[in-house]
């Protein structure tokens, strides 16, 4: 028993950096309805530019706020150069550019910071949690500011107008445009967004496995896997599910033979395709019904 | 008199296909104008062209401003209100979240507070469902909720694609009625596409009828509802 209760705890642990990139995916994909597969390099981009600004000197708030900022920004910048045009292009072309922004961001990262390991600090310190050996204060905050981004995005969509514009340009793009909404803009903002949530994801997951270009990669495996289980439509839900594929992964790995640290990739996948062959619009999304 | 919208030579194209030839019609500041015609003659096409939501040429002026080459946004920050074919409306969202999206480009948040007010004494149904989900409405009820929507811009023109298809007759006389009564208190011009023409006739002052992308008669809607040859060859009553 206390064994289970012990991977649980372990397993919440791992889901807060999950849940984090998670929020940032479901972000983007209220936004372009697409999966941004860049997402990850993205936010490893801000945490090496957030790592640089603290080694001219900056304290880790200054550097962390000023990367927020600046993600946000760049969120914009990427979507008015590079995916604007693309806007009406086939689903495949998108991909395309995802692609190619995962890898220009990826080298570009290597190339300015190399490919060495660095450390990240964390602001919260690393001591055992409440005494816990399996939850470090540092793992403690990191699902305290992904509950807080939670319920911040909950009351911009929920209660200010340019949310309530956001959500009414996802929803229905023309309808939104009769109303005057700038639904290009809005799709922007939705990109400077999940890049800004993106960064503080990398930001906090990087102390957990050290700063480097390639530190996203199987993170945004299982932070897709959470969006997807959670529902891709719900931001709540993409936290939930963050959980609980941080819970099933430990699970996995302590109680069926063989599934050591090398199958728990494979495994995050499975959950994938097992949510969208049994439930498409995961546990809180919002199934989409089309009139054909 | 010079009228509020004037539309000249406008010719529309859905890719490669032209569904307009060469429209030409004005609507006066303060009536309530129809469109009518069958099935396919342009209609919808000529009021998505008015809002640039299909590729169009020719001139479409607004208070003397060209329309044409402009974006959608930026044609209704003008004041023109568009309650599309399938009314549009955010099924997702609560008919109070619908009404306060129409309002989307205002700032005054205590005049969308009293249009919203204004909104539930026009259409008391809606009062009683406001924080329902827009999407739970019923056809008649969502109709409703569309007009008010576009009228939460305080439009100057506010156009209406069928708002009779797929309701009842006796719900449809209930929606022109209020069309009329916003025409004539809140002086919101109307232009008003149909396919109801017997009705349509009956509120409008003024009507133009097109037969495949053209203007083919035009003239008092009174007049036109009296003239048995073109009820009968146009309109088909």
């Amino acid at each position: 028993m206390e064994l289970l209760i012990n991977q649980v705890l372990a397993g919440i642990a791992t889901g807060a950096i999950y849940a984090c990139m998670a929020l940032a995916i479901v972000m983007i994909y209220q936004a372009i309805e697409n999966l941004n597969f860049a997402q990850g390099e993205m936010a490893m981009f801000s945490t090496f530019v957030a790592w640089q600004l603290m080694q001219w000197g900056l304290s880790y708030w200054e550097a962390f706020l000023i990367t927020v900022v600046l993600s946000f920004v760049g969120g914009i910048v990427i979507e008015r150069l590079l995916f604007k045009p693309l806007a009406k292009a086939p689903i495949l072309t998108n991909v395309a550019g995802f692609i190619a922004l995962f890898a220009i961001v990826n080298s570009c990262a290597g190339l300015i910071w190399d490919f060495t390991i660095k450390e990240f600090p964390t602001p919260f310190g690393s001591a055992p949690f409440l005494g816990s050996q399996l939850i470090s204060t540092h793992q403690a905050g990191m699902i305290g500011v992904t509950l807080l981004l939670l319920l911040l995005l909950f009351f911009f969509f929920r209660f200010t107008r340019i949310g309530l514009a956001m959500r009414a340009a996802a929803a229905l793009p023309e309808s939104a445009r009769l109303v005057g909404i700038n639904t290009s803009w809005m799709i922007a903002l939705g990109w400077g967004m999940a890049a800004a949530i993106g960064s503080i994801a990398g930001m906090l997951i990087a102390p957990v496995v050290f700063l480097e270009p390639n530190m996203m990669g199987g993170v945004l495996i299982y932070g897709f896997a959470a969006a997807v289980l959670g529902g891709l439509t719900s931001p709540f839900g993409a936290v939930i599910g963050g959980f609980l594929v941080g819970i099933f992964e430990n699970l996995a790995g302590t109680y069926i033979p063989g599934v050591g640290n090398e199958l728990k990739l494979p495994i995050a996948l499975a959950l994938i395709i097992f949510v969208l062959v049994v439930r498409p619009a995961g546990l809180f999304g919002r199934a989409i019904v089309k009139r054909v | 008199m010079t009228a509020m919208l004037n539309v000249k030579d406008l010719r529309a194209y859905y890719g490669q296909v032209q569904a307009l030839h060469g429209l030409a019609f004005g609507l006066k500041e303060g009536s309530l104008t129809t469109l009518l015609g069958a099935n396919g003659a342009g209609k919808t096409t000529t009021l998505r062209a008015i809002c640039s939501m299909v590729r169009a040429t020719g001139s479409i002026e607004f208070d003397g401003a060209s329309l044409l080459g402009r974006s959608t946004e930026n044609i209704v920050r003008l004041g023109i209100a568009h309650v599309p074919q399938g009314r549009g409306t955010f099924t997702a969202m609560t008919v109070e979240e619908n009404l306060q999206l129409g309002a989307i480009t205002r700032k005054d948040k205590a005049g969308i507070a009293s249009d919203i007010e204004r909104m539930y004494n026009h259409f008391p149904v809606l009062k009683q469902r406001h924080t329902q989900q827009a999407g739970t409405l019923s056809g008649g009820e969502q109709q409703m909720l569309a007009v008010a929507r576009a009228l939460m811009l305080r439009p100057r023109l506010m156009l209406l694609d069928e708002p009779s298809f797929g309701l009842a007759p006796l719900i449809v006389r209930e929606l022109f009625r209020i069309l009329g009564k916003i025409n004539r208190e809140d002086k919101v011009s109307i232009l008003v596409v149909e396919q109801n023409a017997e009705l349509a006739l009956e509120l409008a002052d003024q009507a133009y009828v097109i037969e495949t992308g053209r203007i083919v008669m035009s003239g008092n809607a009174s007049e036109i509802a009296n003239n048995e040859d073109i009820r009968k060859s146009y309109l088909g009553y």
